[in-house]
């Protein structure tokens, strides 16, 4: 957890959080304490403050229930998962079964794991069972039937907790805890306990990507920091704790980032600083030949790594951003002319150098790319400007980085900021939209007419409900989108599917294409009939990408989703806007698109539209049914 | 270090634990003498005393103690 800086005052500042009379501050103090690098009992004692206070939903927290079934001891894991998810705002409601129950607990409609309607179950179960079916002198498809049969089991347990529960589903992979029984020469022989593992774990990966299901990688991990960091033979016969308590903090920091993931809080946006961080030296002194950059420099090549890994995360949907204290032409120029410079300019989505505060520049970055502050990651060498911006901008992540160029990609990539629950076309494209997207700015500041600029676009929208292939896609705008999202419900994958495949419902999906190329699926919407009123349809859910905020697609959606009801018998459209910190954009979406108000109650509000009396809407959208 | 120290590092350790400011060690408490220091609390606070004093209890040690005084005799003796 060395990315998370050093609490100041531990005691003191958890005493203050303890004597505070106001929950809500309690709970605001905690969630900053939780930013900073805890050991196991400093999070063991943040958790019990937590506990002790009475939780209704807090605005700007969100609550998720996690259930773990496990097959060892857990007393030690819901609270760094609780710490961890309040370092992301988000309150973890943990349920823990009796010890080595879950198989019951999961079959039983009665049990309290069903009573707790968990949306996360975590199966932590350990490979002991399967290795002691394994002799030694197993062969190959010995070794491969007992492991099949194993992973079959799994995936009934997943299935009935699918099913059952329409939970989304974390496997844990299985650490080896195993000891080599020949040594080197264990790799060449199959029915080997180490053996056994590995073949595990790549089977349990394959069967939860054909299933859908997420993994939890501690196997991963376990290598990454060496085994006897993350399990502790004494502890095991002590308590059976198969997770040391060391290694519970990084485990619940593991498990937040994929809750997060799936409700769309993971980072979005990386920016760097310059000097001395995605080059060696100070451009504006050294010049752009004086930089240290690339091969014939160790430090050199450690500067061009942090860019190679920084263009990676790119390639999978990160958006790169720079914000520097520089003359802006020099700094440019470094892209454009340094021969070593693996970041080319268009690789950058926001580029912002002068010699503004830092703080301020990340909310200019923000507001170019449509993203919020909570998306960020800000890497930069200097100390002075990193605790700068903890200060002021508390909501973006700016991690502790070493001292040593040589390790900075290494403290990024632990920190597990961009933790993803799917990886999708659309990811592979995002870098590109948001350069497409500057083109089109370019083009308005050139018409400058706004309508003009449209009518140039040749925008068409693609719908039809929500089909097989983009599944993923429909399911990750609903979890991932903040701002145009009228009710923020979140679904499960295998919820949008009963969606998609309920006959009462309309789904839709939107992809919208213009001549710069295609945005995607970038909104969707679902439609069902409001309770004792067959002929009136209420929008479940809308979201839209902000990638195509100003285009009018709200307009043509609307359009078409009257035209699809109309279709239907409907009679009119119901429709709910649900307030949150974040889509505060659309909180005049549906007065704008016509509806009249039905009621207001704190905060929330819900509209209808008679459609006898809708007019369809004109655009510069074309309609294009059906066709990807 | 004496065996007070120790004991008043114990004390604000399980305090810390427990939340609990009222828990006053002696060298004969007995963990069932404490509120909520149960088995998973009695692990947590050899893991705590262990990064606290940089030891390594042994198991057979762990699940012996009879009381406080034999974790303090214990700590000191691996701290020589």
């Amino acid at each position: 957890m060395s990315w998370l800086p050093i609490a100041p005052d531990f005691r003191a500042d958890l005493k203050l959080a303890l004597e505070s009379p106001d929950p809500r501050d309690c709970l605001e103090r905690l969630a900053s304490l939780a930013q900073y690098r805890l050991g196991y009992i400093e999070t063991l004692q943040l958790d019990r403050v937590l506990g002790r206070l009475t939780l209704k939903p807090e605005s700007g927290f969100t609550v998720v229930r996690l259930a773990i079934l496990a097959s060892s001891t857990i007393d030690h894991l819901p609270p760094p998962i609780r710490v961890a998810g309040l370092r992301r705002s988000l309150l973890i409601d943990v349920h823990t079964g009796a010890y080595g129950q879950y198989r019951q607990d999961l079959l039983d409609p009665g049990s309290s794991l069903h009573q707790f309607a968990p949306q996360f179950i975590l199966f932590s179960i350990s490979a002991r069972d399967t290795i002691a079916g394994v002799p030694l002198t197993a062969t190959t498809d010995e070794v491969d039937e007992t492991i099949g049969r194993s992973v079959d089991v799994l995936r009934l347990l997943w299935r009935k907790a699918r099913d059952t529960l329409h939970a989304t589903i974390v496997q844990q992979t299985f650490l080896d805890i195993t000891e080599p029984v020949f040594g080197s020469y264990d790799r060449l022989v199959p029915g080997t306990p180490a053996q056994v593992i590995t073949r595990l774990n790549d089977r349990l990966s394959n069967a939860a990507a054909q299933d859908g299901v997420l993994l939890l990688d501690v196997a991963r991990c376990s290598e990454r920091d060496g085994i006897d960091a993350w399990f502790d033979a004494g502890r095991w016969y002590q308590g059976k704790l198969e997770i040391a308590p060391e290694a519970a903090i990084l485990y619940g920091d593991m498990v937040a980032r994929i809750v997060a993931a799936q409700r769309g809080l993971s980072k979005k946006c990386l920016v760097f600083d310059l000097d001395n961080t995605l080059w060696g030296g100070v451009i504006g002194d050294d010049g752009p030949e004086g930089i240290v950059l690339g091969e014939g420099s160790a430090a050199g090549e450690a500067h061009l790594a942090l860019q190679r890994y920084a263009k990676q995360l790119k390639e999978r949907g990160v958006i790169l951003a720079i914000c520097s204290k520089n003359d802006p032409a020099i700094a440019e120029s470094a892209f454009r002319d340094h021969p070593e410079m693996l970041l080319k300019r268009q690789d950058i989505s926001a580029f912002v150098a002068n010699w503004d505060d830092k703080a301020q520049n990340l909310k200019a970055i923000v507001t170019q790319l449509n993203i919020g502050l909570d998306s960020l990651v800000f890497v930069d060498d200097n100390p002075v400007e990193r605790a700068r911006i903890r200060q002021s901008l508390p909501m973006v992540a700016v991690p502790e980085l070493p001292q040593d160029i040589a390790h900075y990609v290494r403290c990024l990539a632990d920190a597990g900021y961009f933790e993803a629950v799917a990886f999708t076309s659309e990811d592979r494209l995002r870098t590109e939209q948001y350069a497409a997207n500057a083109e089109r700015g370019a083009l308005l500041e050139v018409s400058g007419n706004l309508d003009d600029f449209l009518a140039s676009l040749q925008m068409t929208v693609v719908f039809g409900k929500f089909n097989k292939a983009d599944l993923v896609r429909v399911t990750q705008l609903f979890n991932k989108t903040n701002q145009f999202n009228t009710t923020t419900k979140r679904y499960t994958a295998e919820e949008v599917a009963s969606f998609a495949a309920a006959e009462e419902t309309v789904t839709l999906q939107f992809r919208l294409l213009d001549k710069f190329g295609d945005n995607g699926l970038v909104s969707a919407m679902i439609l069902r009939p409001y309770p004792k009123q067959p002929e009136v349809l209420e929008i479940e859910n809308w979201v839209m990408s902000c990638r195509v905020f100003g285009r009018q697609l709200e307009l043509e959606a609307l359009n078409i989703a009257v035209e699809q009801s109309r279709r239907r018998g409907g009679k009119a459209l119901r429709a709910d806007y649900i307030p949150t910190p974040k889509n505060g954009v659309i909180s005049q979406l549906y007065p704008s698109l016509g509806f009249s108000p039905l009621s207001d109650k704190t905060g929330s509000s819900s509209w209808i539209l008679e459609l006898a009396k809708y007019v369809t809407r004109s655009t510069h959208i074309s309609w294009s049914e059906g066709a990807r | 270090m004496t065996d007070q120290e120790i004991l008043n590092a114990f004390t604000r350790i399980l305090g810390d634990l427990l939340l609990d400011d009222s828990i006053a060690l002696s060298m004969e408490t007995r963990r069932q003498d404490v509120p909520n220091w149960d088995s998973f609390n009695y692990i947590n606070f050899m893991v705590a005393v262990e990064i606290e004093f940089g030891v390594k209890f042994k198991v057979a040690d762990i699940e012996s103690f009879e009381n406080v005084g034999a974790i303090i005799a214990e700590t000191k003796a691996l701290l020589q």
